[in-house]
């Protein structure tokens, strides 16, 4: 694959826009690894002299305190790190059963892929925040449960798409030359199929990720998300909310990382599709 | 023929078609492709299968890979080396396709997977087939890319399938099929898609493949031309039917069939007069699904009477030379 992989990198390379949104992105998951280390306060710790405090570079507390003492930078390095890893765990569930079942659903065809077709549309007919609290309620609130549930409504696009990557190129000549070869479904499938249509579902995932950190911030939101006395973004822009007038810096902090990082992926999502699509140029 | 291949023949055809029908199905329509038609294959012959597009000649074969269309409906037997293939379920066909019976396609263009690398692609074959570790099987890859002409065969391993021109390809296809010493190559228009200084490569490639491997081979195209040198036993169908069937050199001396007479008369001599127009055949041939009574060519026959279109001929022995089989009422030469 290095021939292919090195065509993509030179392009993404060319794209001003997606490279600064690539050093952005990686320079926030620096942050929310490294930050730690830097920063003196603990996400836990509460420092009752100084509550809900502005932020200031000269002080302890970079980006203030919340209402609690609790250091502000602290928390929202923690905040980004468990949504960019709900956002990376959960796209590769969607991933791996999306591509699974798709190319399988795609390349056998027939009645097979009609009963496969009707099952995904049965579950994109269900409403999806039910659905993830039906799953956090039946398997307990829990980081890990959180991920498996949103990768579990996630895989449906994914798998559809695909599916119809599949059946365009399911009737091409090198598939048949493979039967002909005597190669079985399965190794066809994972040999011939699904490497040539990775490049759409890598765009597609890397967009899946900021969907999916929007989607656990928004649960969070709402309280179905990550639990206290963790953090995500969702559950700091919902402490936040409460206190935007008399200090908008809590809310405007973790807020300000999401869009920040919800910006940066997008942009990368979009540079390495216009890389990974030849045909566009 | 000579009278050794003869009684190879009759002793355990490599392959043995019977009374194969092939049909389609179009919405509630059912279209004839391939209509009972017999073929035997003698080990290390020749066959070549002639005829215009939608003539049956390649659904044929494809019905004999197992790699027909899901509408596709068929009848008859199919034996490989004595076994019954048609039909036969996937893992069982997997065993001899790709192994002892392989194909070549028309397009190499689009014939190899494009981000598999030419070495991994062909040295999977004999992983798969005859169970060789990757590196074994990429020596072996590397020498058969030497044999078929590959030119710096070492470096081609490790190209993509972009990065060859058509008749590397080509050669590649040859090599693939030829990895696991089969018994039967099906060619199916190995040379169209190449141009004719190529062709003519290929061609002759083929023909020392054969000769080294002795390999039977079944040479299916639309050209006389190209099949003239290589061929044995020639077949020409037309609208899904054998209508004669001989050796290559006679065919080519007293055509019988006026089909195959009008076929020869439209290939281009560099020698004689020069031609105006090239001759071409007058009419279409039958639409899919059209029903003819009689026999299907009668419409464009210059020979044709009242009883081509009602009784349908069979295919008949000549006279002279019981092997040389024309399906006609009114052949050019008894």
């Amino acid at each position: 694959m290095s021939g292919l992989f090195s065509d993509v990198l030179r392009r993404l390379r060319s794209n001003r826009g997606a490279m600064c949104a690539l050093f952005v992105a990686l320079g926030i998951v620096a942050l929310t690894l490294a930050g730690p280390w830097f920063n003196p306060n603990g996400s836990q710790a509460l420092d009752w002299s100084h509550v809900a405090s502005q932020p200031a570079l000269q002080s302890a507390h970079w980006f203030g305190t919340d209402r609690l003492g609790r250091d502000l930078f602290s928390r929202t390095l923690e905040g980004t790190r468990v949504s960019l890893a709900v956002g990376l765990l959960a796209s590769a569930v969607s991933l791996l059963v999306g591509i699974g079942y798709g190319a399988v659903a795609g390349y056998v065809g027939g009645r097979t892929d009609h009963a496969m077709m009707r099952i995904i549309e049965i579950l994109s007919g269900l409403p999806l925040i039910f659905f993830v609290i039906f799953l956090t309620v039946v398997l307990g609130r829990n980081e890990y449960i959180l991920f498996l549930s949103i990768g579990a409504v996630g895989w449906l696009t994914m798998a559809r798409i695909v599916r119809g990557q599949t059946l365009s190129i399911r009737r091409r000549e090198f598939i048949e030359a493979a039967v002909a070869s005597g190669a079985g479904t399965a190794r066809i499938i994972a040999k011939h199929v699904i490497p040539n249509v990775i490049g759409p579902v890598i765009v597609y995932a890397t967009l899946t990720v900021p969907q999916i950190i929007m989607f656990e911030s928004f649960l969070s939101f709402l309280g179905l998300g990550i639990q206290e006395p963790h953090a995500s973004l969702g559950t700091l822009i919902a402490e936040g909310a409460g206190e935007m007038e008399a200090a908008p810096w809590i809310l405007l902090v973790p807020g300000g990382f999401l869009a920040v990082l919800l910006l940066s992926l997008n942009i990368l999502g979009d540079g390495l599709r216009d890389a990974l699509d030849s045909n566009e140029r | 023929m000579n009278a050794e291949l003869r009684d190879k023949a009759e002793m355990q055809p490599t392959l043995r078609i019977d009374d194969l029908c092939v049909s389609f199905a179009q919405g509630k329509a059912v279209v004839p492709a391939v209509r009972q038609v017999s073929i035997s294959v003698a080990p290390g012959e020749c066959v070549a299968v002639v005829g215009e597009s939608g003539s049956g000649k390649t659904q044929l074969f494809m019905a004999a890979m197992g790699l027909l269309a899901g509408n596709a409906a068929v009848r008859g037997r199919v034996r490989f080396e004595g076994e019954d293939i048609l039909g036969a379920a996937a893992p069982r066909l997997n065993l001899i396709r790709g192994a002892k019976l392989t194909m070549i396609f028309q397009d190499p263009m689009t014939s190899l997977t494009p981000h598999l690398k030419i070495g991994t692609q062909l040295a999977e074959v004999l992983v798969c087939h005859a169970g060789r570790s990757w590196s074994e099987a990429r020596v072996a890859a590397r020498r058969m890319l030497d044999r078929v002409g590959v030119p710096e065969a070492a470096r081609r391993m490790s190209q993509y399938p972009h990065e060859l021109s058509g008749g590397l390809r080509q050669r590649v296809m040859i090599a693939m099929s030829l990895l696991c010493g089969p018994k039967l190559v099906i060619a199916d228009e190995p040379t169209t898609a190449l141009d004719v200084t190529v062709q003519a490569q290929i061609i002759d490639l083929l023909r020392a493949m054969r000769r080294e491997v002795g390999m039977a081979l079944v040479l299916i195209s639309h050209d006389l031309a190209v099949v003239a040198g290589l061929a044995d036993t020639i077949l020409v169908m037309y609208d899904g039917r054998v209508v004669e069937r001989a050796q290559a050199a006679d065919l080519f001396e007293h055509a019988r069939h006026p089909y195959t007479a009008e076929l020869l008369k439209c290939i281009p001599t560099l020698s004689g007069p020069r031609l105006q127009r090239l001759p071409t055949l007058a009419g279409q041939p039958p639409q899919p699904g059209e029903s003819i009574q009689g026999c299907s060519f009668a419409p464009r026959c210059p020979r044709a009477a009242q009883r081509c279109r009602m009784e349908r001929p069979v295919l008949e022995g000549a006279a002279a030379d019981a092997a040389h089989r024309a399906a006609c009422h009114f052949p050019l030469w008894p």
